[in-house]
């Protein structure tokens, strides 16, 4: 049995001073913006990775960038944690909290600031949901590009957090390839900007560094990112194989001919039996493996695009090719992809697992998964961004059952390794949190992790920013 | 999501059923997003996932509801938005309608609170006294500022507001029994005459009625049928609703038992939506579940039961409708195309306004109870309604034609009353100036 992942103990000087602080922040910011009460508290204590739960010290919920500046200022000058939280839809625990620290929402900045299409950006509050960016130019022929399954709710400041990626990612980018320049209040409260509307910056790239800093360099308030013209046209179409060997080897196969369609998603059997019935997009049932593969531009690029898939999936015994007919088929089959991990909540309680293996390791880490899951006695379903080699397998258990949970934890673990040794990554968009953490050796080097952690320190040298996450709690030095 | 209740616990029915709801919740957090008070107050103690949070955390303690856990629960619309969008089916309707009940036995509120709500739920179901009070209300509206100006009597100020500068008379043709037919007898209906809508807009169902006696469709009125208790129900007020459902179940069995009905016709989703959960509600009731069931399969919508009569097509009007959904419609009975294919079928040009998915604001009482929200989502709707630029805005709900039509110039009608004009009828009375 491993143990259950740690947290920081709690400051106790922080602890003893609860009622100051909270008197303090109600000094700060308007009496609405902050929650104390220990009922209320509760529904902050968890995100998306409910399996770990924290009661948080106060939870603060500003509406401007100086608001956010006045509790950072506060809460270094006194050494109370901060865990910033965007819309807690984190599946690896990211927005989870601990109870010395101070859950700092960003769900009140949720306005888009500028929509400038001279330049191509957009520029918007931290809490805005990822969609509504879209949205708001969806009418002039834009988008956003990158697309988490949760970007109906994620906020972009979340997503920045982790990096996020999602299905259109395979030929757009993750949030880093598409982020421009943030503002960012420093743990000092101090406000900077990074980046601009511009390619690249004077200097280093703190840009980049921050994206995917999981809220431990600063706290980003406003966030410009790339919008992105909406092809001709766009086309999902279902092709069934009868394993998730071959369907992970055409993948492959198609990415190595030069093919780069916007998305290539995969899912297995069970996958495709969950989503069918919440979404009931018309999935092929009687297939082992399903890819749903997009492509875009003219009617012509498309069906040239398309042409040479078809050919690939044919040398891997295509069982079904389905193009869809209409945009509402298409946008059932894609409700029914995004959906796939809360579907799966209709059958079991679930771990959803983040990790990235080279393209021609797809079928063999898929057929060891389930050698593990089986193992441990349990079930799996996976439905992944297969194009990127981004491997979601869901762990399905009964979280009433702790001994179930456990084993779930630790198949879940065996399968993270398992995406390290076969040449690949613990994250692919969901973060590290504290789910991977103690993994976070088994991927790289004292030394590699050392680097890493003199970045954080050069930016929070102590430490109070999301502080149980991402790095291993010893050895923190 | 993990839960733990005692065994003992689990022998309450009630809480058997919100356990089993709560598992399937995996805390993805996708219905903050599509939650009328999330997007409005961006916290998430007023989002579905707070307050489901909060619900099984007073459950599982076994604790009595408290000032923190009621101001969030009352802040629900009960729109139902958030079941539209959970991908994992949590029921959260009847999870809310739990801890509403739980909220009403174990919570005292404050004197003005319990006032305001005996007072509605004494006056709303019944007609008579309905009327008289709107009668009374011309009286009491020079009164609505000086009300505004203490927070716990802003609800009688809200009152005054919406109540309706006239009184519709009772029209004659509303008389009890059978109403002819014309043609082919092609079915044979009850109608909900309910509660509210008959003295706010007795049009409605008056266009019902000819409507579908044009198509051959006999309507009754059955003796004794009165308010669908939906009103006392999402107060938490349970005896009253079941009630009021066991009414209505009576008079409409011995219609089936005696004559036959092949539909209970609902011109109110409201009501809809709590008629069709007759047999949920009333589940554990030994002498009644079978025939609320029964019921509750008999119950359907005007545009439901109209879309299976195969309406033939008319000449386009050069009329642009903008079609709000209802909550109780969209979410809450998932009719979703109908009313728009009956319109488009009529020859009205229909237009889809943006974050159709969002509440109005008028939800029951909820304009009464919660007079800041509701006008902030109030506000919301109109702008989002007024940018499609309609000659009308059509709905299928009384509620929101009174919320609606509260902050709007442009004329709002029940989706019946056009088709009733498209099929030969009248002009609906709102629109004569057009």
């Amino acid at each position: 049995m491993p143990e259950a992942i740690q947290f920081l103990p709690p400051r106790q000087d922080v602890m003893s001073r609860r009622a100051t602080i909270i008197n303090d922040l109600r000094d700060l910011l308007p009496a609405d913006c902050v929650i104390h009460e220990a009922r209320e508290l509760v529904p902050f204590e968890t995100d998306a990775f409910i399996s770990y739960r924290r009661m948080p010290l106060a939870v603060v919920l500003p509406r401007t960038t100086s608001q956010v500046a006045a509790v950072m200022k506060y809460c270094h000058r006194y050494g109370i944690p901060v865990v910033p939280r965007g819309a807690g839809t984190s599946l690896s625990g990211g927005a989870i909290p601990q109870e010395d620290a101070v859950v700092l929402g960003l769900s009140r900045m949720a306005r888009i600031l500028e929509i400038d299409y001279a330049n191509r950006a957009a520029t918007v509050q931290a809490g805005v949901t990822n969609l509504s960016i879209s949205e708001a130019v969806g009418i002039d022929g834009f988008f956003y590009a990158p697309d988490p399954s949760s970007q109906l709710a994620c906020t972009i400041g979340g997503n920045i957090g982790m990096n996020s990626g999602g299905a259109h990612c395979l030929k757009y980018g993750v949030t880093t390839n598409n982020l421009l320049g943030v503002k960012l209040v420093l743990v000092d409260g101090q406000v900077i900007e990074l980046g601009g509307k511009h390619l690249d910056a004077a200097g280093y790239d703190l840009l980049g560094l921050v994206c995917g800093s999981e809220g431990q360099l600063g706290i980003v308030t406003e966030a410009t990112v790339r919008l992105i013209a909406r092809p001709e046209g766009a086309r999902p179409v279902l092709f069934g194989f009868a394993t998730s060997e071959e369907a992970g080897s055409c993948v492959a196969d198609i990415i190595a001919a030069g093919i780069i369609p916007v998305a290539i998603e995969f899912m297995d059997k069970p996958a495709i039996e969950i989503c069918e019935a919440f979404a009931k997009a018309g999935y092929p049932l009687d297939v082992g493996a399903l890819l749903i593969v997009e492509v875009e531009g003219s009617e012509a690029e498309m069906d040239a695009t398309l042409a040479s898939i078809v050919d690939i999936a044919r040398r891997h015994q295509v069982m079904t090719v389905r193009e869809c007919q209409s945009a509402t088929e298409a946008a059932l089959i894609w409700k029914g992809r995004k959906s796939a991990f809360g579907a799966t909540g209709r059958i079991a309680d679930y771990i959803c697992m983040d990790g990235t293996v080279p393209l021609r390791k797809l079928s063999y880490v898929l057929k060891k998964t389930s050698e593990i899951t089986d193992s441990f006695g349990l079930r799996v379903a996976n439905v992944f961004h297969a194009g990127d080699g981004n491997m979601h397998p869901l762990i399905l258990f009964n979280a009433n059952d702790p001994e179930e949970a456990m084993k779930a934890e630790e198949a879940g673990n065996e399968i993270l390794k398992l995406c390290v040794d076969a040449g690949g990554c613990l994250t692919g968009e969901h973060g590290v949190g504290i789910e991977k953490r103690d993994l976070m050796r088994h991927q790289y080097t004292s030394a590699e992790l050392a680097q890493q952690m003199a970045v954080r320190s050069a930016f929070d040298e102590g430490w109070i920013l999301n502080p149980s996450k991402v790095f291993p709690l010893e050895g923190r030095g | 999501m993990q839960t733990s209740f005692t065994p003992e616990q689990l022998e309450d029915p009630h809480v058997a059923e919100s356990e089993k709801i709560l598992r399937r919740c995996v805390h993805c957090g996708f219905c903050t997003a599509t939650c009328p008070t999330y997007v409005t107050l961006g916290n998430e103690l007023d989002s579905p996932r707070g307050r489901i949070y909060l619900i099984k955390d007073m459950l599982e303690n076994g604790r009595d509801a408290d000032e923190e856990v009621v101001t969030h629960i009352d802040r629900c619309l009960s729109c139902l938005a958030c079941v539209t969008t959970c991908p994992s089916g949590v029921d959260y309707m009847h999870l809310v309608d739990h801890a509403r009940v739980h909220i009403e036995n174990t919570y005292k509120r404050p004197l003005a609170d319990r006032l305001t709500r005996s007072l509605l739920a004494a006056v709303l179901p019944y007609p008579s006294r309905f009327r008289t009070a709107l009668t009374l209300a011309k009286f009491g509206r020079p009164f609505a500022p000086l009300l505004r100006r203490a927070k716990l009597l802003r609800p009688l100020a809200a009152m005054l507001d919406l109540a309706p500068r006239s009184v519709a008379a009772q029209p004659t043709t509303m008389m009890r029994g059978a109403q002819p037919i014309r043609g082919i007898r092609r079915g044979r209906v009850a109608i909900l005459s309910g509660c509210a809508q008959s003295v706010l807009d007795p049009g409605i169902n008056v266009a019902t009625i000819r409507l579908l006696a044009r198509f051959g469709v006999e309507v009754v009125l059955p003796e004794g049928e009165g308010c669908c208790g939906a009103l006392v129900h999402h107060m938490g007020r349970e005896s009253e609703a079941l009630d009021f459902a066991r009414n209505n179940i009576d008079v409409w069995i011995r219609e089936i038992e005696t004559k036959g009905l092949d539909a209970i016709i609902i011109t109110a989703s409201g009501c809809g939506t709590t008629i069709k959960d007759y047999g949920h509600m009333l589940r554990l009731d030994p002498a009644y579940a079978e025939k609320a069931a029964k019921v509750s399969a008999l119950a359907s919508d005007i545009t439901e039961y109209l879309a299976t009569l195969d309406l033939p097509q008319q000449e386009p009007k050069r009329l642009t409708v903008a079609y709000h959904s209802a909550c109780s419609m969209q979410h809450g009975q998932k009719i979703t195309l109908a009313p728009k294919l009956l319109l488009k079928n009529a020859g009205f040009t229909v237009r889809d306004p943006a974050e159709g998915h969002l509440c109005c604001g008028s939800a029951g009482t909820y304009n009464i109870l919660q007079p800041e929200i509701s006008g902030e989502l109030k506000a919301r709707k109109v702008r989002n309604i007024e940018a499609t630029k309609p000659d009308i805005i059509a709905t299928g709900n009384i509620g929101c034609m009174t919320q609606i039509g509260s902050g709007t110039a442009i004329p709002i009608v029940h989706t019946v009353e056009l088709l009733e004009w498209a099929y030969g009828g009248e002009k609906p009375g709102k629109l004569r100036d057009r």
